[in-house]
């Protein structure tokens, strides 16, 4: 099932196999895109969909695993965690391994004894014992070990104040934020550079809902923008290696390098430390990829030529945009789509 | 709020630790652990009397390392609107209860230098669980309880395991009062000050704490208060095509949960805006409790949150 040997950069091996394409993560319901609180209580979706389990594993893991050490080692700070975040990290560790165990089962194990945990993960090949709560017993601080194991990024948010602060995280397959930058910021300053929403009052109700998040009560929502090559790790901090792709977008290969990039995003309560694990899963799928399903090509060209002039530009579009347009042409015969996502 | 949402739990011991204070050891029917919390959480539990359902808050007090069983302490309340009085009189060892799972309102501040807990009667619950989150961090605190007289020190003992000297008791009935403004004038920059009790208590200290300067941002305070009582008033839920009668001591939500709709909930406070509701027809005014919607979404008066709001008027129509 795994495809261990893909990559996220150089060569950019990278592809869906036809039944990831099917359940690719659509984020437009409409052909036309604006931004709404768009959040639903993260509850299991349809047998095989992306939604089936609180957290998915498919079959990029395993490479999208080690493309995350690969940057690691290159760049230790992409995780951090603020000292009175130890207890939040210890949270987030036992939700992702009881998760992955319980879903999972053929591929991980969580044996758990009191506080002598037990834990394999087949697909890395990796066996820990340790004690819960005692970090010397763990090669790495808690999230750290936990996350270089599990899909997508993972920050933690302290509530206090009637806020939430960024306080720790594993942040390697981001479109174009840093945690570094951002770790210390309320919630707001953290989503400071997004257009439009603030006016519409998106972050005001965005933040009272997440502050009343429950235990045992998830939530999720779809987010989006497009990434040229299908490259996980776009840091600002290496702006040159791949800012610059953007303008390496013509007619010939833009239904290659073109992709659309879906996060999705899911939210939940920590129980020890009543802190807040925010889980952004990155899902790549090329123009070719998509124009496969009639409906979504239709759609998205539809999306792309109507998005408002400020998304285009905060979302990096403004370069190629047109051309993705004029790419997906041809697959949009002016038939109405069905509403929803669904690929028919 | 939802099915998956509420655990199934029976009564595994029940004691009297005052005349009026019961205390309910809980443990899930399936025998498993129940889920993690943190200091200062609550859990609403669901009974079903015979006559309505009740769901009341209670903090939980047992130690958040121990998922076995949870704890809490329930005061017999005078003007009870009946949900003390049934887990007073009615439940017992055996017995089965619903909780949802624990939410906390009431949490320590992660990065205060310092922790000044203040608690009056059964207000020192929360203070209980957050007692055994402190001894983990080593975080210094002292903790100031103030009783009518010691037969209703309830936790005295167990308080002063945990706290010893940094425990200090007050009580009423000795004419011992907790001198708040020297007590808040020497704490160190960086200090939070916790309150929980009676709402006296409550405003004492946060006036006598801004009045020293402090920072609203650490001063906190929690007071389960119910759903205000008001004017009888009848709602038309437009979906369900029912009109439902709201009685004087009973909420608009638990008046619509009575009549057998299931409506949203989350916090049943005022605070959450998960209840938030439509008014498609007004002939009169609607009484906002909640702290959700802005002044400006109250004066339109096109919604309304059912948990603490309530209306004064001829006809009212929700889409409900």
């Amino acid at each position: 099932m795994f495809k261990p040997h893909e990559t996220f950069r150089d060569d950019f091996t990278f592809a869906n196999s036809p039944s990831a394409i099917r359940r690719f993560p659509l984020p437009f319901p409409e052909d036309e895109y604006m931004y709404s609180v768009n959040i639903e209580p993260h509850l299991a979706g349809p047998r095989g969909s992306v939604t089936e389990f609180p957290i998915d594993i498919d079959e990029h893991y395993v490479a999208e695993c080690r493309e995350r050490a690969l940057v690691l080692a290159a760049e230790p700070l992409r995780f951090q965690a603020l000292p009175h975040m130890m207890s939040a990290q210890w949270d987030c560790l036992e939700l992702i391994m009881e998760s992955l165990a319980r879903d999972y089962p053929g591929h991980f194990t969580l044996d758990r004894r009191g506080n002598h945990w037990h834990w394999i993960n087949r697909p890395l090949q990796l066996e820990q014992r340790f004690v819960f709560g005692d970090p010397a017993t763990l090669p790495q601080p808690p999230l750290e070990y936990v996350t270089r194991q599990a899909p997508g990024d993972w920050v933690i948010m302290d509530q206090r104040d009637g806020d939430l602060w960024t306080e720790a995280g594993m942040v390697t397959t981001q479109a174009d934020w840093s945690l570094d930058f951002d770790v210390g910021m309320t919630f707001k300053e953290w989503h400071g550079p997004v257009p439009l929403a603030h006016e519409i009052g998106v972050f005001d109700r965005a933040l009272k809902y997440l502050l009343n998040l429950r235990l045992g009560a998830p939530v999720r929502r779809l987010n989006w923008t497009m990434t040229i090559n299908p490259r996980l790790d776009t840091a600002p901090e290496n702006y040159p290696k791949w800012g610059p792709d953007r303008a390496s977008v013509n007619a010939g290969n833009a239904g290659d390098r073109v992709h659309l990039r879906v996060e999705l995003q899911a939210l939940w309560r920590l129980p020890r430390s009543n802190a807040i694990v925010f889980s952004i899963r990155c899902y790549l799928i090329s123009m070719r990829e998509l124009a496969t399903i009639p409906k979504w090509a239709r759609r998205v060209h539809r999306v792309l030529k109507t998005l408002h002039p400020a998304l285009v530009d905060y979302k990096g579009l403004a370069r190629y945009r047109d051309t993705v347009v004029a790419w997906l042409a041809p697959y949009d015969d002016g038939a109405p789509t069905t509403p929803g996502t669904s690929p028919e | 709020m939802t099915d998956r949402e509420i655990l199934a739990v029976k009564v595994v011991a029940v004691e009297r630790v005052t005349p009026l204070i019961k205390h309910f050891t809980l443990a899930a029917v399936d025998g498993g652990s129940l889920p993690a919390f943190s200091g200062g959480s609550h859990i609403v539990v669901v009974m079903h009397a015979a006559e309505r359902v009740h769901r009341n808050p209670y903090s939980l007090l047992s130690a958040p390392q121990n998922l076995e069983t949870y704890q809490i302490g329930v005061r017999r309340m005078e003007e009870s609107r009946g949900g003390s009085h049934y887990l007073h009189d009615t439940v017992e060892v055996g017995s089965r209860l619903e909780i949802a799972h624990p939410v906390n309102l009431f949490p320590l501040d992660k990065i205060a230098r310092k922790h000044v807990l203040i608690a009056g009667g059964i207000g020192i619950t929360p203070f209980l669980a957050q007692l055994e989150d402190l001894r983990e961090t080593g975080v210094p605190y002292e903790l100031h309880y103030s009783v009518r007289s010691p037969e209703h020190a309830a936790f005295e003992r167990r308080l002063a395991a945990m706290a010893g000297a940094r425990l200090h008791l007050y009580h009423d009935s000795a004419g011992e009062v907790i001198p708040f403004e020297p007590l808040l004038g020497r704490q160190p920059l960086g200090t939070h000050v916790y309150v929980c009790g009676p709402a006296g208590l409550i405003r004492r200290v946060t006036e006598t704490a801004r009045g020293l300067g402090w920072s609203d941002s650490h001063i906190h305070w929690e007071q389960f208060s119910a759903p205000p009582v008001g004017d009888a008033f009848d709602v038309f839920l437009a979906r369900s095509k029912i009109t439902v009668h709201v009685p004087p001591d009973q909420s608009l939500l638990e008046s619509i949960e009575a009549a057998g709709i299931d409506a949203p909930y989350l916090c049943r406070g005022g605070v959450c805006g998960f209840c938030h509701t439509r008014v498609l027809e007004l002939d009169g005014e609607l009484l906002h409790n909640d702290h959700f919607l802005s002044d400006a979404d109250k004066a339109k008066g096109r919604s309304i949150m059912p948990c603490v709001s309530r209306a004064r008027c001829s006809s009212l129509v929700l889409d409900l």
